[in-house]
């Protein structure tokens, strides 16, 4: 048997994936779910065919929202995720004792159910009683929040797909309301090195740093995103990714991690100059060059 | 209405039998299905420009239907309620037009609310008919021009029982009804057509529980716009006639202005949008409903913003409401409407149907979805958060009574002269100027120029509104009758 599955990362650009069975498919009332079987990535999860996370590569993305954050504000204690429904971000942060709350806001039970049925050490995070899960929609969720987070969480990855509304201005608006002074938003930046990815990448930028005191972005690579390279917004009130990061307090808590280090921190926040370049002309800091 | 028979589409049925039939086009349009202009082909579609056919026998013919255009205006009479239909290509404003030239000959006397579309007064234009208007009470907290109250509906007949019609808008762009089946017994008991413009309410006809319809008030014209809430393409709009309303004649009326080219693509998204109106109808008007008022709960839950609705509702001046329509009062912000029109489509990518001076509408239909519904709400209450002016001015009313000097067209065609807006009071105005939206004319052809109303359109310029309908492109200076 030779069954493929193929993502379309650009209309002449496509990753395929050796499937050896499917373990599950269904359509909810937002997106289809699927997930597979396959040798190489064990199995992993799409929406509207799209991949959203395999076992071979789920650490990276949770890992890099999550740790990142921790090691710059001093002083977490309530923890908003938005998206989130597959319980890999509420993980990460279960592994810190001082937080008290984590609100995990997806509107799709079906997915929520399909991740505790396959992928359980995922939803692990489920069952620790400071994680409380809301079927709302992220953006009247954040409506009714105001000065009550110390992170907020972008967990969602599809800005034209049915989260469309996670990645706009009301959005970016309503996490900065829900934050407290020092509160920290961190969202999905999506992938900058294909051209059809490259002007959401840049109205979302562009959006994020009129919101936001402080904006930066930061890398990781993670080989099922189109080109292998991803991207995340750290968007701040008061501290700063670098300047207020403190690497001896993180390290002592021993956390294991398979992706992040304070070492990684500091130079995920170094980007390729094409990208430096984009975003310095978001913030109009630099001329447009026209292509 | 027959169910059965609603299933069927029969000049989509044409369209696609015909398609199939591969003819040779040695007609127009010269486009032959869209292999003469390759780009148009590739933009809109290949299945698109290949229906952009010819009237032709298979075809039948929307100025003298005998066929498939004969029964789709008979299945939208059957699925309106009404003793004819006819399918119009012109847009609303033709059935508007059609309606008030049916019934209306030079001098007659027609009786209606001044906050009316440009298309009526335009008829008026056209026709040479006088406007009785009966001034609109007026709600000072939101701005907005109300209901035509049947007390004072049965005044102007009194004053004037030679007028020939009476039109009714129902409901407005603000969802304000009038008491429609009042004032179609006034205008029977006393020899008068009523004509309603219904550009804003095609739903009436198939959802539940809102305000009564045209044909089902029993009155004699109802102009339906088809592509605003029934989801057919831009432009397409349908004519009821009731029982005492000579169709044939109606029909030359349409005729003398409408085309002789009517696009099938708008004729087949009438037809194929009746039937789903008809058959689907009443399930899709209940979720817009259930969405509009969620939209209301949550945008009043902001504070500061006032979606108004049902609590309007008084009896006279507002006798329903119709809940399908999201209409936000924004002055409690202090921005005018416009303000935040502007807001959400440059700073949030949200289009809303139009801003004015004290609110916004946003059209809710059986397109939209509930996540698209939380964006408006989310952005609405981002903009309060961001740029609420404590000491905002209030915004003036929308609506400023008229001084009608003579009829729109004896003053539209009187020998006029060019005078600055600022220098125009005192003047008699020779032609229209009003904001777009919603296209109800500040000022008429024929109505004396004010002080209050030159600030008026000052306010609105200066607040960004879109201004037309003046010569003058920049509305700089009007034409005012000479002497």
């Amino acid at each position: 048997m030779d069954m493929w599955f193929s993502e379309i990362h650009t209309p002449n650009i496509k990753l395929s994936v050796r499937v050896d069975r499917q373990l599950y498919s269904a359509r909810s009332e937002y997106q289809r779910i699927d997930i597979f079987e396959s040798k190489e990535l064990g199995k992993f999860l799409t929406l509207d065919g799209k991949i959203i996370f395999s076992d071979a590569d789920e650490f990276i993305y949770n890992e890099m929202v999550s740790h990142v954050p921790m090691a710059v504000h001093p002083n977490v204690k309530k923890v908003l995720i938005i998206g989130g429904g597959d319980g890999g971000v509420a993980r990460e942060y279960s592994y810190y004792p001082e937080i008290e709350e984590i609100d995990v806001v997806e509107p799709d039970r079906m997915f929520v159910e399909a991740c505790e049925n396959f992928f359980p050490d995922m939803t692990k995070a489920f069952k620790d009683p400071r994680v409380k899960v809301f079927h709302e929609d992220g953006l009247r969720f954040l409506r009714k929040c105001m000065n009550e987070y110390d992170i907020i969480i972008n967990d969602s990855v599809d800005p034209f797909g049915y989260t469309e509304g996670l990645f706009t201005r009301e959005f970016y608006g309503g996490c900065y309301r829900a934050l407290k002074d020092d509160g920290i938003m961190v969202y999905q930046h999506g992938s900058p090195f294909y051209d059809e990815d490259e002007s959401a990448f840049r109205v979302m930028h562009r959006k994020v740093y009129r919101s936001f005191p402080i904006s930066r972005v930061y890398q990781a690579h993670i080989p099922t995103c189109p080109s292998g390279y991803w991207m995340f917004g750290f968007a701040s009130k008061k501290y700063h990714p670098l300047k207020d990061f403190d690497p001896e307090r993180w390290d002592e808590r021993g956390i294991k991690t398979w992706y992040y280090t304070t070492h990684l921190h500091r130079g995920a926040f170094m980007l390729p100059k094409y990208i430096e370049d984009l975003l310095e002309e978001e913030e109009g800091k630099r001329e447009k060059k026209s292509k | 209405m027959d169910k059965n028979w609603q299933k069927s589409a029969p000049i989509y049925t044409a369209l696609e039998n015909f398609r199939k039939r591969r003819v040779v086009p040695f007609d127009v349009p010269g486009h032959k299905r869209g292999r003469g202009n390759p780009e148009l082909r590739d933009f809109l579609g290949e299945k698109c420009v290949s229906v952009d056919v010819n009237s032709m026998k298979p075809l039948d013919n929307l100025c003298h239907p005998v066929s498939v255009v004969r029964e789709a205006e008979d299945l939208a009479a059957d699925a309106f309620g009404a003793s004819h239909a006819f399918l119009m290509v012109g847009g609303t404003t033709s059935a508007v037009q059609s309606m008030v030239l049916s019934v209306l000959k030079a001098n007659d006397k027609i009786i209606m609310p001044r906050n009316v579309h440009k298309s009526a007064i335009n008829a008026l234009v056209l026709c040479g008919a006088v406007p009785v208007y009966v001034e609109p009470e007026l709600n000072n907290e939101i701005g907005i021009a109300l209901g035509m109250e049947p007390e004072k509906v049965e005044q102007a007949v009194r004053e004037n029982p030679d007028a020939k019609a009476i039109l009714v808008n129902n409901p407005t762009y603000y969802g304000i009804c009038s008491d429609l089946k009042k004032i179609v017994e006034i205008g029977h008991r006393n020899g008068m057509k009523v004509l309603v413009d219904e550009a804003h309410g095609t739903h009436l006809y198939f959802g539940e529980n809102l305000p009564v319809s045209g044909m089902a008030a029993g009155a004699d014209m109802a102009a339906v716009s088809m592509h605003k809430s029934g989801g057919s393409l831009t432009q397409s709009s349908i004519l009821l006639t009731g029982p005492s309303v000579n169709a044939d004649y109606v029909r030359q009326i349409i005729n003398l202005t409408q085309t002789t080219s009517a696009s099938y693509l708008l004729l087949s998204s009438l037809d194929i949008s009746r039937r789903n109106l008809a058959l689907r109808g009443k399930e899709s008007f209940g979720k817009v409903v259930e969405m509009s008022e969620y939209a209301r709960d949550e945008i009043n839950s902001i504070g500061g913003y006032y979606a108004y609705g049902r609590e309007l509702i008084n009896g006279t001046s507002v006798y329903d409401f119709d809940v399908t329509k999201l209409a936000v009062y924004t002055g409690g912000i202090g921005l005018n409407g416009i303000e935040v029109y502007d807001l959400l489509r440059d700073e949030y990518d949200i289009q809303i149907e139009f801003g004015d001076l004290g609110n916004i509408l946003a059209y809710i239909s059986i397109g939209d979805r509930i996540r698209d519904i939380e964006r408006l709400v989310g952005a609405l209450a981002d903009i309060r958060r961001l740029y609420e002016k404590k000491s905002g001015a209030l915004a003036p009313a929308e609506y400023i009574n008229p001084t009608v000097v003579c009829t729109p067209q004896q003053a539209f065609y009187a020998d006029k002269v060019s005078v600055p807006v600022a220098e125009a009071a005192g003047r008699i105005c020779g032609e229209s100027v009003m904001c777009y939206p919603p296209g109800i004319p500040i000022l008429a052809p024929g109505e004396m120029v004010t002080k209050e109303i030159i600030d008026h359109i000052a306010y609105a310029k200066e607040k960004g509104c879109s201004l037309q309908g003046p010569e003058s492109m920049e509305i700089e200076s009007l034409k005012v009758l000479v002497g």
